[in-house]
């Protein structure tokens, strides 16, 4: 019997192609096309007076230059608002390229396209815009006041305004023993993929229609889009997602300007046209996230359990709305964690600022929602002089499924439906060493050392409907070929997929082989985002494969003269369970799935042997069966999947220079069944570095006239190597009951708590409260100075 | 004003990357990571920032790693230059270094990782033996968003095995 695949840590099927120079990523399509290039803006509000271009219509090898008014039909209007929601109270987008008015720097206003980049880069600098100055509104503060407007006709910069409740939460305050108040702040970062954003669009003047590659991580919604936009059919636009160099979040916005403006030039000049970010304009137009004001007051009882949770935070969206409010959202729907909090009300405020737009980044929003809940528990077990595990212990929730009495991003009602918080919290006290760091602390101290250990404690909704899919054929040859409407950008896809079909199929692994993000095979999907692919395809592809099995068993069935029931497919080969002398190859299957007569191959000429007598009143292909062994099926879930972990990180401070070091980082994780374990462990790893990143590093630089101040990567730190520290990892599976596979996602876990929890670490070490993040060495070691005159309690 | 624009300056250059000889007109601004992906097609060298500091597009220039997004073509000549496909471009034969990668899983979306394999490709040559912390800073030169670095690390210790054992061998 082949051993079961699901489980196993089988090293990537993607690797020896993106080791060896084969990868095929954006940039590596069409290196001759010609290639646009866009002017955009350097102010951060101001008014359009006029473009002079005729300086670029000079340059030999400029092709086009466009402004907003080259624009057609549609593609002239605003962009689209993707996802409306009842709280958002004024809806507003950019266009392809702007009209009128910029309200951020880096605002694309001109487009020109040239023979290469080189060229449209000299012609761009060749343009003169004209501008009127605006003053710009910077940050979630100065927006607040709203003593200035972003946005003409608002009257305040309010975006979107929403209030949802469980309980009675004035009450549930007022019968509490205990009251304590936070302000918090959390960082505004970026998502920074090593690959930026890119597009290259193809018309074909013959047939009317638009081929485009695009590092985007929703090809189905690209294609959507774009044939609104340009007013064709759907039918004459295919989007392709080649390899993809990361994504976390930032390439789910569709379309970008970009990706609209050049599928138009291609359409205008019958050719070829791409577009490649570069880092500088990755950083100022493309989007960021994170940044919040927050305000908690909590009400506990002695022993530390909370009996209402009042909160209020104030979202900055940046300049435009493009991807609704899904941040703030899901900052609002994951404050309670892991907790029973038996009243709680949260009202949020998402706000216009000249800034570029915030869209998810890994953790979308959730990051935020942990930073909130998990300085409060902490904030608790100060007050009350407890453990800060055993206040979380208390808290818990120990019932599941448990109704969170919340509605989330799908619309559904939140609920946990798996998870074991009491054994997680064991196994990360066990392999932090919980228990023995206030004698490590000692030791250290003998040596003039100052440590700190802190914790926290996240759940995550993941593998969020509506549905995806999956496409499966067995090929005469008995390769199998399967597509998910899913992109790609270094989730192991074309590994995880494959176990998950062999299994099922009873293949050999090495016979599956997985495509993503085409929509010329599966043109219905939603999108890789939200920790959702391997729960949401996974699952289509589980139940695809069984149909294909199904099917397999039936035709196998007629012609060995056996019950289906009574057959098993075993490294490609269905036979009689137990006897293995009636069998046939499940390529021979394949060819007599499809009754043609043309003998191709040796499956071919081998499946004879098996092919019966055609009835003679009955046609070949009976009613309600299609010829081949290819099935496509969905995967439609009820609600999110709650996946859940505890992350614990012990720091050193430096007593003299400030300087922050993570010496222990150590992580429990429950996303229920692993598909491979090598690859949720890679996962999990590289949301942590994420995580370290903002916690100590990883800040956008805004001057009060919206200018950012650190956009390269000389002056926006990313951690190196030597920055980030070696996780220790455990993990709890514990299966949902929401999907056949009992999986929930893994994609954002390792970022969530991270920055929280090397919070709580640092204020262990220093005993000073830590109250926004992240924190570099210069402001911990003002944060000492203040907080030994007395003068300050926030850490910033 | 503009009667420079359209006659910048080309040059005819020699360049020889991965043992082949190439001859070339290129403008003299153009970046040697643009021309090794755009008039050689070798697409496996990345540009990840264009500033010298990711490091996705490193190749090895005589042996040494550089950033060939900091260096134009025109001055590449005379030296000797690899790329990853010159390191291993063959999926069903990978390098020592890409075998490393592949046991450690040391890669995910892969786009930074031909600049770790030619980097760690030219430093296991220098430090055959090199303990995790060593080979933790043998790749802090390079920014990787995806991995977490750990496995990078590890595949650094396990290249170098793979190089004694095939060394041996």
């Amino acid at each position: 019997m082949t051993t079961r695949l699901f489980g196993q840590k089988i090293t990537r099927r993607e690797d020896p192609r993106l080791l060896t120079g084969h990868g095929r990523y954006v940039d590596d399509v069409s290196g001759t096309a010609i290639a646009a290039a866009f002017v955009r803006s350097p102010h951060a509000h101001a008014d359009i007076l006029d473009i002079d271009v005729t300086g670029a219509l000079d340059v030999a090898g400029v092709i086009a230059v466009w402004t907003h008014e080259d624009l057609p039909g549609q593609a002239a209007e605003r962009l689209p608002m993707l996802i409306p929601h009842p709280s958002i109270v004024a809806p507003h987008t950019g266009y392809a390229l702007a009209r009128d008015h910029v309200n951020f720097v880096g605002e694309p206003i001109v487009m020109v396209i040239a023979e290469n980049r080189y060229i449209a880069e000299d012609a761009a600098n060749r343009i003169e815009v004209e501008y009127s100055f605006r003053e710009a509104v910077v940050g979630v503060e100065a927006s607040r006041e709203g003593t200035r407007i972003v946005h003409e006709g608002m009257k305040d910069n309010v975006a979107a305004h929403i209030v949802q409740d469980v309980g009675d939460v004035d009450a549930g305050l007022e019968g509490a023993p205990h009251v304590l108040e936070l302000d918090l702040e959390f960082e505004r970062s970026a998502c920074m993929p090593m690959e930026g954003k890119g597009v290259v669009a193809r018309w074909d003047p013959g047939e009317e229609s638009l081929e485009v590659h695009s590092s985007t991580q929703t090809s189905t919604g690209l294609r959507a889009v774009l044939a609104a936009k340009l007013e064709i059919p759907l039918t004459r636009v295919e989007v392709i997602t080649p390899d993809v160099g990361g994504a976390f979040g930032v390439k789910i916005n569709h379309p970008w300007p970009e990706e609209l403006a050049v599928a138009c030039a291609a359409r205008a000049l019958e050719t070829t046209v791409k577009w490649t970010e570069d880092r500088r304009e990755h950083f100022i137009s493309s989007a960021h996230e994170r940044a919040q004001t927050q305000w908690v007051k909590v009400g506990f009882d002695d022993e530390g359990r909370i009996l209402g949770l009042d909160v209020k935070f104030w979202h900055d969206n940046g300049a435009y709305l493009p991807y609704g409010v899904i941040v703030p959202l899901n900052t609002s729907t994951h404050i309670m964690g892991p907790y029973v909090i038996p009243a709680f009300r949260v009202e949020y405020w998402s706000l216009y600022t000249n800034t570029v737009m915030v869209t998810p980044y890994r953790g979308a929003g959730r990051a935020h929602a942990v930073f909130m809940m998990e300085r409060t528990m902490d904030a608790i077990a100060a007050e009350l002089g407890l453990d800060r595990t055993e206040v979380r212990l208390r808290n818990f929730v120990r019932d599941f499924p448990h109704p969170m009495g919340l509605r989330m991003q799908d619309g559904a009602e939140g609920c946990i439906d798996s998870g074991d918080f009491v054994t997680s919290m064991d196994k990360l006290k066990s392999i932090v060493g919980w228990d023995e760091f206030e004698t490590y602390r000692e030791q250290a101290r003998t040596e003039g050392r100052r440590v700190g250990i802190g914790l926290a404690c996240y759940i995550e909704s993941t593998g969020a409907g509506p549905y995806e899919g999956g496409h499966i054929e067995v090929e005469s040859s008995g390769r199998v070929n399967v597509w998910t409407g899913l992109t790609t950008h270094g989730q192991a896809h074309a590994t995880v997929f494959a176990q998950i079909v062999a299994d099922e199929l009873g293949v050999p692994l090495e016979t599956v082989h997985v495509k993503t993000g085409d929509t010329r095979k599966l043109p219905y999907s939603v999108g890789t985002w939200g920790s959702r692919g391997a729960v949401m395809a996974g699952n289509a592809l589980h139940l695809t494969a069984k149909k294909v099995r199904q099917k397999a068993l039936r035709i196998a069935g007629e012609s060995l003269e056996a019950d289906p029931e009574d057959l098993e497919i075993d490294e490609g080969m269905i036979q009689v369970k137990g006897d293995p002398s009636a069998s046939m190859p499940l390529a021979a299957v394949s060819v007599l799935s499809n009754p043609l007569r043309y003998a191709f191959d040796e499956s071919a000429r081998a499946a004879t042997q098996f092919a019966k007598d055609s009835a003679e009143d009955e046609p070949s292909i009976g009613p309600g069966e299609q010829p081949g062994l290819e099935e496509q099926e969905f995967f439609s879930p009820l609600r999110s999947t709650v996946a859940n972990g505890m992350h614990a990180a012990i720091v050193e401070t430096d007593p003299e220079t400030a300087d922050i070091r993570i010496l222990r980082y150590c992580v429990v994780h429950d996303c229920g069944p692993m598909v491979n374990p090598l690859v949720v462990e890679g996962q999990v790893h590289g949301g942590v570095a994420q995580g370290v990143g903002g916690a100590l590093y990883e800040k956008m630089a805004y001057d009060a006239d919206g200018q950012l101040l650190n956009a390269s990567f000389m002056d926006f730190l990313m951690p190196f190597a030597s920055e980030v520290p070696h996780v220790e990892t455990d993990h709890l599976e514990t299966p949902s009951p929401l999907n056949p596979l009992g999986i929930k996602g893994a994609g954002e876990a390792g970022t969530i708590p991270a920055a929280t929890a090397i919070a709580s670490a640092i204020e262990d070490a220093e005993g000073i409260p830590i109250r926004s993040m992240p924190l570099d060495p210069s402001t911990l070691w003002h944060m000492r100075t203040n907080h030994a005159a007395g003068e300050l309690n926030r850490s910033r | 004003m503009t009667e420079d624009i359209g006659t910048e300056p080309t040059s005819n250059i020699r360049l020889a990357v991965n043992g082949t000889l190439h001859e070339l007109e290129v403008p003299d601004r153009k970046l040697l990571s643009d021309v090794l992906r755009q008039d050689l097609e070798l697409t496996g060298t990345h540009v990840g920032c264009e500033h010298g500091v990711c490091g996705a597009c490193t190749v090895q220039l005589d042996g040494e790693p550089v950033r060939s997004c900091l260096m134009f073509a025109v001055t590449a000549q005379g030296h000797e230059i690899t790329t990853v496909e010159g390191i291993g471009d063959d999926p069903e034969n990978p390098s020592d270094v890409q075998q490393a990668f592949i046991d450690c899983h040391g890669l995910q979306c892969g786009f930074c990782t031909p600049g770790f394999v030619t980097t760690i490709d030219a430093y296991i040559d220098e430090n055959p033996n090199p303990t995790e912390e060593e080979a933790r800073e043998a790749v802090s030169g390079n920014l990787c968003r995806c991995t977490g670095y750990q496995n990078i690390v590890s595949a650094v210790c396990r290249a170098a095995e793979l190089r004694a054992e095939g060394a041996s061998q």
